[in-house]
């Protein structure tokens, strides 16, 4: 009983990484309706920066100040001198050029910081762990990544749902056209939502540094989940990304968990291995795939 | 007529010419330098590199060639490299290759094909076994042999149970079943992992509640970087140690998790401290070439060198015109190796000693030290299954 506790609060975990990262990502494609492979580069960026600085200083809140705002520069940057040109061509020259994006960033980190993976500790105030409940140690740092999830989202919500820029997204979704007619500056408009999203990535990696591998390409794992997420929860909408990143945290988590224990009541215990964890990859897809078969437009489709 | 002869004598003339002397050797490098594991093919080529150069450009005091390309960890591309070298370099040697899937996509066409390789890193049980080949030659290892060495290590210090975790891949499946034939404590749980997870925490709360005496893990690259990490914190090492083969313990690696692994024990064939007079000068060359110290990778690539110089030597020079004597040559496997005594078994794979490490910090800088030996002279599992 206590271990499904655990399991659960790990699958919480996970699935508010995941939010972190598909936050952004749903906001660029599903509003601006561009589809950036890049965005897992700026989540490798924001885990090198944050690294760097912090084995520097010694301190980790100053790598998340200083990573933020680098990937968020970089976002920028990216936008005005190769993305902007984008918008207006269909989805498959997109994924061609931040595909490109994705080797271009991989081989630049691997210029700058060399091809081994660096380190980034976990902070001395958030490591150990405490128990929950009597004989369920868990990881203090892990719970600070889902309380920082959980607050993004509130503020996400607050920044979408009840501020004047918040609504120029909304309409900039809805009908671009109108918008600018209005005498709004669009492309202004699409450069801060890049940033944001970038800078969301970029807290998803800072956050994933001290448990994860800081290396070359560890963006692009984390991706494909991301992508799982943001269709599962329908392109563009936020409150989509958040219920589909904790569903698919969750079913991944508890299906590795169990899925083996539960096939062993049914086979021997070397089938159950093996055909488990074979199973256990696959139930997010799956469940991807059945979220799809029932609602095609994800959990909750933006555009109506 | 008169000039149908002419030009039949000028062919045979040409057949019949041995390759002058002064031809460099050509030894055809496919590695990964670039992606993900380029750290790996890296330091192969640089200790490969470091063998050339402490020699003033010669191997065995024979000009060389070193023709180096970038395989991105792709066995297509690999397979499409290794055949311009064969067609169009006509490379005489070779070597580089990290990963076991790719040695299984170029390896057994190209010994076919005439040229020798020597495998730098991947030694899977194919070619070790049913696979094997006259012109194949592994200087690292059979996957198996640190695994089998943890397995046994782990039985002789008396811990009762083991929970295993590996990828859910071949070499996952051959890493488990490595350890477990010389463990034969109880397996208190095994886990195979998607290969590429980055979180651990559903398996390590499964750990938690399994209550082994010890875990062994095979995770290479960052996986391993995140289990370490995520072990750490989760505060089970204290009770539950950790062991494993080198690959999450190298050079390369532990900058990257930290003190997360001091103090965890490893099996390696190499490691820094070996003392002889080969892995002296190899351990003070690298760091003053590169400024850093040498990993695993890049002891196995000078070994790969040096073995590679000892044959040309013992021929004079000579690859493709006598290949039974280059074969031969580097068969009696004549050379210092870093890991000290070295000799080739049957198929052509290593039979060495391999040892237990532990992670320290010395200098500041987080490094491996010898504790305890775990094999004397090991062979791998495969040899009886190799036919040449």
């Amino acid at each position: 009983m206590l271990l499904i506790l655990e399991q659960t609060l790990n699958g919480l975990q996970l699935g508010v990484m995941l939010f972190l990262m598909a936050a952004g990502l749903t906001l660029i494609c599903g509003i601006m309706s561009f589809i950036n492979l890049a965005h897992g580069s700026l989540y490798m960026v924001g885990a090198y920066v944050a690294a760097t600085v912090a084995q520097a200083t010694g301190s980790f809140l100053l790598g998340v100040c200083a990573a933020l705002p680098a990937a968020g520069l970089v976002a920028m940057a990216l936008e005005w001198s190769a993305l902007g040109r984008l918008y207006d061509r269909d989805h498959l020259d997109q994924v061609l050029a931040t595909f490109g994006l994705i080797l271009f960033f991989n081989e630049l980190v691997k210029i700058v910081w060399g091809a081994q993976p660096i380190f980034l500790d976990t902070p001395a105030w958030l490591s150990g762990s405490v128990e929950i409940v009597p004989g369920v140690p868990y990881s203090t740092y892990r719970l600070a990544i889902i309380v920082v999830g959980l607050a993004v989202a509130l503020g996400l919500y607050l920044l979408i749902a009840r501020t004047r820029v918040g609504m120029l997204i909304r309409a900039g979704a809805s009908n671009r056209r109108m918008v600018s007619a209005l005498g709004v500056d669009i492309k202004r408009l699409y450069t801060l939502i890049f940033g944001l999203g970038a800078m969301l990535a970029a807290l998803a990696g800072v956050m994933a540094g001290p448990i994860y591998a800081v290396q070359v390409g560890m963006g692009e794992n984390i991706l494909i989940l991301a992508f799982v997420v943001i269709v599962v929860g329908g392109i563009g909408s936020v409150r989509g990304a958040l219920v589909a990143a904790l569903l698919v945290g969750l079913v991944d988590t508890l299906g590795r968990a169990f899925l083996p224990t539960l096939l062993q009541l049914a086979f021997d215990p070397a089938t159950a291995n093996g055909v488990g964890a074979s199973l256990a990859s696959m139930t997010i897809y799956i469940f991807m795939a059945a979220i799809l078969a029932w609602r095609p437009q994800g959990l909750f489709p933006a555009h109506g | 007529m008169i000039r149908r002869i002419f030009c039949a004598l000028a062919g045979l003339a040409l057949l019949a010419a041995p390759a002058s002397a002064a031809d460099p050797v050509k030894i055809g490098m496919i590695t990964t330098l670039s992606g993900g594991g380029s750290g790996l093919g890296i330091d192969i080529r640089d200790g490969f590199r470091l063998a050339i150069d402490q020699e003033g450009g010669t191997l065995g005091g024979h000009a060389v060639e070193l023709i180096v390309e970038d395989d991105a960890r792709k066995p297509d591309k690999a397979r499409q490299i290794a055949d311009r070298m064969v067609e169009r370099d006509r490379v005489d040697v070779m070597t580089g290759i990290v990963w076991s899937n790719l040695a299984i996509a170029v390896v057994p066409k190209v010994v076919r094909d005439g040229v020798f390789y020597v495998s730098p890193n991947a030694g899977p049980s194919l070619l070790a076994g049913k696979g094997c080949h006259e012109n194949y030659f592994n200087v690292a290892w059979q996957n198996d042999n640190l695994h089998e060495a943890v397995g046994q290590y782990v039985k002789d210090e008396g811990y009762e149970s083991a929970f295993v975790l590996a990828p859910n891949y071949p070499a996952g499946h051959d890493a488990i079943a490595g350890f477990k034939r010389y463990y034969d404590g109880e397996i208190a749980g095994e886990v195979y992992t998607k290969l590429g997870q980055l979180d651990y925490a559903a398996e390590i709360a499964q750990i938690r509640a399994a209550e082994p005496d010890a875990v062994f893990f095979f995770l290479p690259g960052g996986m391993g970087i995140s289990f370490i990490k995520q072990y750490d914190q989760s505060g089970l090492r204290e009770s539950v140690p950790l062991f494993g083969p080198a690959f999450s313990f190298d050079q390369t690696i532990l900058g990257a998790v930290g003190d997360a692994a001091l103090g965890v024990v490893n099996s390696s064939q190499w490691s820094q401290d070996i003392d002889n007079v080969a892995n002296e000068a190899f351990v003070a060359d690298f760091k003053e070439a590169y400024g850093r110290l040498p990993s695993l990778y890049a002891s196995q690539g000078y070994d790969a060198a040096r073995l590679i110089a000892s044959a040309l030597k013992a021929t004079g020079g000579q690859v493709k015109d006598d290949m039974d004597a280059f074969r031969e040559a580097l068969r009696a496997a004549d050379f210092q190796s870093v890991r000290g005594d070295f000799a080739f078994g049957a198929n052509h794979h290593p039979v060495q000693d391999i040892y237990m490490r532990e992670v320290v910090k010395q200098d500041g800088v987080l490094t491996n030290r010898i504790t305890a030996k775990a094999f004397e002279d090991h062979k791998d599992a495969y040899v009886d299954e190799c036919r040449m």
